[in-house]
């Protein structure tokens, strides 16, 4: 969505602290979306992006209480502090929508996401991904005469990060699950 | 209570249960079964309209006159397809209806069945929620979350999909007291919130009040108590479109519509005052004009029920969540506690300032003596209905706006139009619906011969039933709207803008065996109305009007409150590249 060009004056008796002073400012917020387990949740809260055009950059969903029927959507998104505020507002409309948390501004929080890699090569370059591998605490999973399977388990920074370094040295395929995110304590 | 039934006779039931006693519908052989049952029993009504679209929309008059949810019953496939519009519309106006199609039988849902749509998921984006049921045990508590659904929180349309298979078996079925859902919304606005309204309130110099369509859907007691706020602390007061009827507009501190055909005094005071009171709107884009100059030095204050329409477009300084009526007795009960503080010294000055603006007099037209100006017909039409028992519905476009600005309507629920979606075909079977709802009334669909066309099946609805519904048609032989801005901003190039091979509308009439009434001059047109009031039955009245009138005053798209153009001004020029993309 585009910048509304609000004139400063409008709001400046605000007793809030409504707008950021960095309109066009794209943060990153991770949400943690509590929702009924019925047919159709997935579609509706991902509709809701596509239709109002917010942005996903990862999504993971999976049933984390199977009595109260309640499953548990992990979105990383990014948008302006008013996108965001929408996106959250527009969340809670969603009548299966229990609850919604920005994990972001609700304190600290521990994110982990699980990647896979297949990285093929031969000689030193097999030697060095493996030892890089050790570095990163990744674990062999599987592996042939010519390739390593790494799983890597960490921040998804973490995970860009042993991407960059597998790259020279063969990487060959990458599966991500997306994060999955708890706020501490 | 808890028996044994079949799928389709749980419907009836549970319909009978929420107090349901009227259905617009459409069969087909996916609710055959559900048909088969209405016409078992006596508790419920069944309107058969022409055309899903006509359901839907017919439900929605239902639901705006009465304040009751609208039920529609309609079959899978076209049937479910057809009612995709009307369902948009009641999203975007938020209107409470429960619509129910029918489904291929489960077993079949995936393959390509005769007559198989995925319902759900095509109406996923435009209803408020939806439900297949697959299981006859879950239809009964199904639809009464439905009910509750649609009707609780901002009010929306939802829809039940039910698969033939699942209408056919035998099931328990549970009476309403067994619903239980987690979806209840906040009605009880924030107090700490409410007093710092109060305290704007006390000191603001400008204040003005500018309601909407939330107001109307929280019910009467929401407009009671806005009329008592108004009349307590003398503040100027606007309404949206849809909000038109919560304050009187014979009411003193009425200052008609705003926004984009709004009249010159209202959005003037938008633009100039220092506290605005948004109660139950949602600064649509027509009513805000050019957003980084909208109202630009007053303090904002937003009452809604949905929490995603605050600061959605205009940032606001004290959001409200929570039900108008209960947010407003607050407000009356912090303020009456406080003193009954105004700041009236200033609002002298303010009421001053605003009885200058009205001395434009912005709906002043050039009137004619030969041909019939439109705005001629609606100051006569009002002023020959406005002490009956009335309700009025719109279709699309110029005549809607000079409907909404020339009729006066001082009960909430008398006027029916499509806001949000702007749904050319909304007005003749909304009519239908509303006349449903009150026999008794007199029920006036002001409309255009273009949009009238769009759902003129309905005559055969109007017809069956007897519903004596006016077809006002102020017709131009133009899609009026679309031409006033081709010539405003295409080079009056009138592309596709006028309306070819009209039919004879009195011959129209009269093939369904309805009244047909021609007028096209103004001398006559007292005489005419008179008679189209006068006849028990649908009437077609085919007003021939100026062809080239266009609506003002108007904010063009692109531009500020205070750049309004009015009637007699100049408009070449007035919207630049950039409104243009506005629409």
């Amino acid at each position: 969505m585009n910048k509304l060009n609000i004139a400063k004056g409008s709001t400046s008796k605000s007793a809030y602290n409504l707008r950021s002073s960095h309109e066009d400012v794209i943060e990153r917020h991770t949400l943690a979306v509590l929702v009924a387990n019925e047919p159709g949740v997935l579609a509706r809260v991902i509709g809701l992006f596509s239709g109002r055009g917010y942005n996903i950059e990862s999504l993971t969903v999976a049933e984390v209480d199977h009595e109260g029927h309640t499953s548990r959507i992990t979105i990383a998104t990014s948008g302006t502090p008013q996108i965001i505020e929408q996106i959250k507002a527009q969340l809670g409309r969603i009548i299966p929508v229990y609850k919604v948390h920005d994990l972001t501004v609700e304190g600290p929080s521990v994110e982990r996401e699980l990647s896979l890699f297949k990285v093929s090569g031969k000689g030193e370059k097999r030697v060095e991904a493996l030892r890089l591998a050790d570095v990163f605490r990744a674990n062999v999973v599987d592996s042939t005469l010519d390739s390593f399977t790494f799983e890597v388990v960490g921040s998804p920074e973490k995970i860009d990060a042993f991407s960059e370094l597998m790259r020279p040295l063969g990487l060959h395929e990458i599966a991500r699950t997306g994060v999955a995110a708890l706020s501490r304590g | 209570m808890t028996q044994t039934m079949s799928g389709a006779k749980m419907v009836v039931q549970a319909l009978i249960d929420q107090g349901v006693d009227t259905v617009f519908g459409y069969p087909g052989g996916a609710v055959l079964p559900i048909y088969d049952e209405i016409f078992q029993q006596n508790s419920i009504r069944h309107f058969l309209v022409r055309h899903e679209q006509g359901a839907v929309h017919a439900a929605e008059g239902y639901a705006r006159s009465t304040g009751k949810p609208g039920v529609v019953l309609v079959t899978s496939g076209p049937g479910a397809t057809n009612a995709v519009t009307g369902l948009t519309d009641a999203l975007m106006d938020s209107i409470p209806l429960v619509v129910l199609t029918g489904q291929v039988p489960t077993f079949m849902i995936g393959s390509d069945a005769f007559q198989e749509a995925d319902t759900v998921g095509i109406t996923r984006p435009c209803t408020k929620h939806n439900w297949l049921v697959k299981d006859t045990n879950d239809l009964a508590t199904t639809l009464h979350t439905a009910f509750h659904v649609a009707t609780v929180g901002r009010p929306g349309p939802v829809l039940v999909d039910i698969p033939k298979d699942v209408q056919f078996a035998d099931g328990i079925y549970q009476g309403p007291s067994k619903m239980k859902s987690h979806y209840q919304p906040q009605v009880k606005g924030d107090i700490d919130a409410i007093t710092q309204l109060v305290i704007a309130m006390e000191t603001a110099k400008k204040p003005i009040l500018y309601t909407g369509g939330g107001v109307i859907n929280s019910g009467p007691l929401a407009s009671q108590l806005l009329r008592e706020l108004v009349a307590a602390t003398n503040f100027p007061i606007t309404s949206t479109l849809m909000g038109l009827g919560a304050y009187p507009a014979n009411g003193e501190n009425w200052l008609g519509m705003l926004g984009m055909h709004g009249l010159y005094e209202a959005n003037m005071s938008m633009h100039d005052c220092d506290l605005m009171i948004n109660i139950g709107a949602r600064f649509d884009d027509r009513i805000t004009g050019r957003l980084d100059a909208f109202s630009p030095d007053s303090t904002k204050a937003h009452i809604d029920i949905d929490q995603s329409s605050i600061n959605k477009v205009i940032r606001v300084d004290i959001p409200i969540v929570g039900d108008v009526a209960h947010v407003l007795e607050d407000l009356l009960k912090v303020w009456k506690a406080r003193g009954r503080k105004t700041n009236s010294e200033s609002l002298k000055g303010w009421w001053s300032e605003i009885g200058a603006w009205r001395k434009i007099r912005c709906l002043d037209y050039k009137p004619d003596i030969k041909t019939i100006k439109p705005q001629y017909a609606l100051e006569r039409l009002e002023a020959l209905t406005k002490d009956q028992d009335r309700y009025i519905t719109t279709e699309v476009g110029q005549h809607q706006m000079w409907a909404a600005q020339y009729l006066g309507f001082n009960d909430p629920n008398r006027w029916m139009t499509s806001g949000g979606l702007g749904t050319m075909g909304y007005g003749f079977p909304a009519s239908i619906g509303v006349q449903v709802a009150h026999p008794e009334s007199l029920v006036i669909n002001v409309a255009g011969e273009a949009s009238w066309l769009m759902n003129m099946q309905e005559m055969g609805t109007a017809m069956q039933y007897g519903l004596p519904v006016k077809q006002f048609i102020l017709n131009n032989e133009r899609l009026g709207m679309v031409r006033q801005w081709q010539e405003l901003l295409h080079g009056e190039r009138y592309s596709q803008s006028w309306s070819e091979s009209l039919p004879d509308f009195v011959k129209l009439a009269e093939a369904f065996g309805a009244k047909g009434i021609l007028c096209s001059d103004p001398s006559d047109l007292d005489d005419a109305i008179m008679q189209m009031l006068n006849h028990n039955g649908p009437v077609i009245f085919d007003c021939l009007v100026e062809k080239h009138e266009n609506c003002f005053p108007m904010i063009p798209s692109g531009k500020a409150h205070n750049e309004m153009l009015l009637g007699n001004a100049a408009i070449k020029g007035a919207i630049d590249a950039a409104g243009s993309v506005l629409v």
